[in-house]
């Protein structure tokens, strides 16, 4: 038993090619995660870039070309290569089976081998920043796509490749999700992270297709100008946005589900208490995937669309609004006479709760007609959406990284530092991106390398905020892998949060190779902090 | 209210700006009731609840749901969401309903700067003159890419799209000079892709047109040519400092007069008035190493009297710089 103690995934089995064929989702979840965290070290250090050159209004750091390139990849490598995989490929990829009493995914090969097609994409958006990078921004828009002169292929052709990692993960979660259960795990009795998994997965895999063919459709017209997109062939650049959008809207909520499931992990163990609102949170997941869908129109009302497909996407667009609104709600009444403690976890999900309020909020001044066609394509509409995703998604991947880690890692980091970067990252990402609201009612565009002076103040402030925000995040990652070493192990039965779910109840921290030594058997619900008692555990 | 439009927004120049900002204040009052709602309930429910230090580890409360809450929940920002809709709407209407008696101006994006069509003839570069208290119905296109057209002050913009028109108009209140902004990414210039509408009173507007197409005759060339610089947009890619913009500098090709200048395919040919005239109405065809062929052609744009004063304007750059 003392023997079989001491073995743990991450040392078990031994050597490099022990870990590039490996079929354990741990290990696959890991991979992603070493993958996720370069290239969104990547990201960042190109929006620092961004930041530096739009601290003064001339072209002061870099050129016009130079900075349409920066801006491109940082959108790119964060979205495709970053936040999309990194929630469900890492974390999804290492706690789903544990959450499930699994031993591993429905099938483990098909998991194996999204991860290479993950490296496949990731290695042609690395030769496109080789070869000189790309400069039509994320989003591609024909026909400035099909006549630009820089890389537009081999990124187009990475997104396209990393595609199929997502469809195929996505696949694997939805089949281990419906068989892999173990005998009294119902529905209403999975953790509400594996629920955000779900609805996760089905937008993956219906939406993803789309971009592929929009990607396909592309790179078509520029090597053989089929005339699709392109007017001078009788082709249509809005038919291109219409493609576009239909992917990269539901891509939104591919992006922020699972980080409602990590929230609505973090609330209930760090106050020690029953969610509020289980089906309500659990059915609102399933129906943003499903109104997702439905609101492509909204990134397109200055577009020229016709007048009914606008008051159309309008409305719809509210729709999203309130389900999500009533979560934040009961996330915050989950702490309702409950334990509440200010461990970095828990800071990080309130520090989401904040942040998350207001991206959600701006995203309704933005879904009024009227008022979108001032703030289309300005700084109001970058400020919403780092609000959204930096400041829910990758606050919240911070916070689940920092929840799990004593799990899947066997290692505590130093929790005061943890709470001080939490802190920097919530003040720095609100110098930085709170005043960007501002520069867009002002009327400031984005996508702009220079700009009128009547901005600097603002921007010049939003500069100097993003660099504690960089310094904040980079010290709250190291202080995570400092905690790796040696000399740091954790007692294997150590559960610090005193948290219900199975991975903390019945597998070792880091977990035994195959999971768990037998199967284990469901005694309580994933919140039942009313019933019963689990004392939180924290042994060198 | 005032001071707080003034700080937040540009000035209200349209006739519908006031509605879309009273729009703006509508939401942006309720989302500050809500967000005090959230988070003044999480601060409060999290130090209230906290786990101090030696309190023991216990069974919590079972409540997980409060029918009244949820409903209030639920109701209240639906009713706060249909009214931000229907008032969405109603002033989008406003925005898109053209007046009957409309000047209508043509306006073309094309990388990177405007044209604008004046319905009597007559062609402005990056400079729209529209008379005050007059709707103006204004017709986009593009000639290459996609470009958005943006006024701050009028809170309007739409796309300009290479194989369809897409209308917009706007009723200026307050005669002055605003700027206008390409906001549809469309490449390397995009940032310097600004222009500036020029509100004048009716009486002014009139005797501006009436002079349209007709002045500039009985300048100096290389004055005109200082006004074609800015006029006919040369400035977006253009310095005159000798700095690299998207072009060569015209003080760097000014003081290379009479020198030889080496093209990307490695031919090469002397600065002379000839290059400079078939470099403005052929970009294309010789392309300076180290740039990228980007610049339109001017054919059409420029008369010949225009051509020769912006070589003239160009040619005296030399001699300004060695006094």
């Amino acid at each position: 038993m003392a023997e079989n103690q001491k073995q743990n995934y991450l040392t078990h089995p031994k050597g490099i090619m022990s870990w590039l064929l490996t079929l354990d989702h741990k290990r696959i979840g890991l991979m992603y995660l070493f993958g996720g965290i370069i290239f969104f070290f990547l990201g960042g250090v190109l929006a620092l870039g961004m930041r530096l050159e739009l601290a003064a209004p001339g072209n002061d750091f870099m050129s016009n070309e130079t900075y349409n390139n920066v801006y491109t990849l940082h959108g790119a490598i964060m979205i495709f290569l970053f936040i999309i995989p990194a929630i469900p490929g890492a974390l999804g990829n290492m706690l789903l089976p544990l959450m499930l009493g699994a031993k591993d995914v429905a099938f483990p090969r098909l998991n194996l081998a999204s991860f290479y097609i993950y490296t496949l994409g990731a290695l042609f958006v690395v030769y496109t920043i080789i070869a000189g990078g790309v400069d039509t921004g994320w989003t591609f828009y024909t026909p400035y796509s099909t006549t630009s002169t820089s890389n537009v292929i081999p990124m187009t052709m990475g997104i396209f490749i990393i595609g199929f990692s997502s469809i195929l993960t996505g696949l694997n979660f939805i089949a281990t999700i419906h068989k892999m259960r173990i005998p009294g795990l119902t529905w209403y009795k999975l953790p509400l992270f594996v629920w955000a998994l779900y609805g996760t997965s089905l937008v993956q895999i219906t939406a993803t297709p789309v971009i592929a063919i929009t990607m396909v459709l592309l790179i078509l017209e520029r090597l053989l100008g089929i005339g699709i997109f392109d007017p001078a062939l009788g082709g249509d650049p809005v038919l291109y946005q219409h493609f576009f959008w239909f992917y990269s809207h539901p891509a939104v909520y591919i992006m922020i589900l699972p980080a409602f499931g990590i929230i609505s992990e973090i609330i209930p163990v760090h106050s020690r208490k029953k969610i509020w609102g289980y089906k309500f949170i659990a059915f609102s997941t399933l129906s943003i995937a499903f109104i997702g869908f439905l609101v492509w129109g909204h990134h397109m009302f200055t577009s020229g669309q016709s007048v009914f497909s606008q008051i159309v996407f309008s409305f719809i667009t509210y729709f999203v609004g309130i389900p999500t609104g009533v979560k934040i709600f009961s996330w915050i009444l989950t702490m309702y006479k409950g334990q509440v403690s200010f461990t970095p976890p828990m800071l990080y999900a309130l520090s989401f709760l904040f942040l998350f309020t207001i991206g959600g909020l701006t995203g309704i001044f933005l879904g009024a007609v009227a008022l979108d066609i001032h703030l289309h394509d300005t700084y109001f509409v970058v400020a919403h959406f780092h609000y959204v995703m930096q400041g829910g998604t990758i606050i919240a991947f911070l916070g689940g990284l920092h929840h799990w880690w004593p799990k899947t890692m066997g290692a505590m980091y130093n929790q005061t530092v943890a709470s001080i970067c939490c802190l920097g990252v919530f003040l720095g990402f609100n110098g930085t991106f709170f005043p960007q609201f501002l520069l867009g009612l002002r009327g400031m565009p984005r996508r702009y390398a220079t700009y009128d002076p009547q901005y600097a103040e603002l921007h010049n402030y939003s500069s100097f905020w993003s660099g504690i925000l960089g310094l904040s995040i980079f010290i709250a990652i190291m202080n995570l892998l400092w905690s790796l070493r040696k000399s740091n192990k954790l007692d294997p039965g150590t559960n610090p949060w005193g948290a219900m779910t199975l991975e903390w109840t019945h597998t070792s921290s880091p977990p035994h190779p195959h999971n768990f030594e037998e199967e284990p058997v469901l005694e309580h619900g994933p919140y039942d902090y009313d019933k019963v008692i689990v004392e939180p555990t924290f042994k060198k | 209210m005032d001071r707080l439009t003034e700080y937040l927004f540009p000035k209200q120049v349209s006739t519908f700006a006031a509605d879309i900002d009273n729009l703006f204040y509508f939401i942006f009052y309720s989302s500050i009731a809500l967000f005090a709602i959230v988070v003044f309930g999480m601060v409060y429910l999290a130090i209230k609840y906290r786990f101090k230090k030696g309190d023991e580890v216990r069974l919590t409360s079972s409540k997980d749901h409060s029918n009244i809450l949820e409903s209030l929940f639920f109701i209240v920002p639906l009713i706060l969401v249909s009214i931000t809709f229907v008032w969405g709407i109603r002033s989008y209407l406003k925005m898109i309903i053209v007046p009957d008696d409309a000047i209508e101006i043509k306006v073309t994006g094309q990388s990177w700067f405007w044209t604008f069509d004046y319905p009597d003839g007559g062609t402005t570069l990056n400079e729209l003159v529209v008379p005050s208290n007059q709707p103006i119905k204004i017709v986009l296109s593009s000639k290459d890419v996609l470009h958005s057209f943006f006024i701050p002050v009028m809170r309007t913009k739409m796309d300009c799209l290479p194989n369809r028109y897409n209308v917009m108009w706007f009723d200026a209140q307050q005669e002055g000079v605003y700027d206008i902004f390409c906001t549809e990414y469309c490449g390397t210039g995009h940032s310097q892709m600004g222009a500036k509408v020029i509100v004048m009173k009716p009486a002014q507007y009139e005797a501006w047109v009436a002079d349209l197409g007709s002045d500039d005759e009985d300048i100096p060339l290389d004055e005109l040519g200082a006004k074609l610089y800015t006029k006919k947009a040369c400035n977006t890619c253009h310095t005159l400092d000798g700095s690299d913009l998207v072009g060569p500098s015209y003080l760097q090709t000014s003081q290379m007069w009479g020198e030889e200048r080496v093209f990307d395919d490695g031919t090469s040919t002397i600065i002379d008035d000839n290059y400079i005239r078939s470099s403005i109405l052929e970009p294309q065809t010789k392309i300076v190493a180290g740039y990228q062929g980007v610049m339109p052609t001017y054919q059409g744009l420029l008369n010949d009297r225009e051509l020769d004063a912006l070589i003239a304007f160009l040619k005296s750059l030399k001699e300004d710089s060695q006094i």
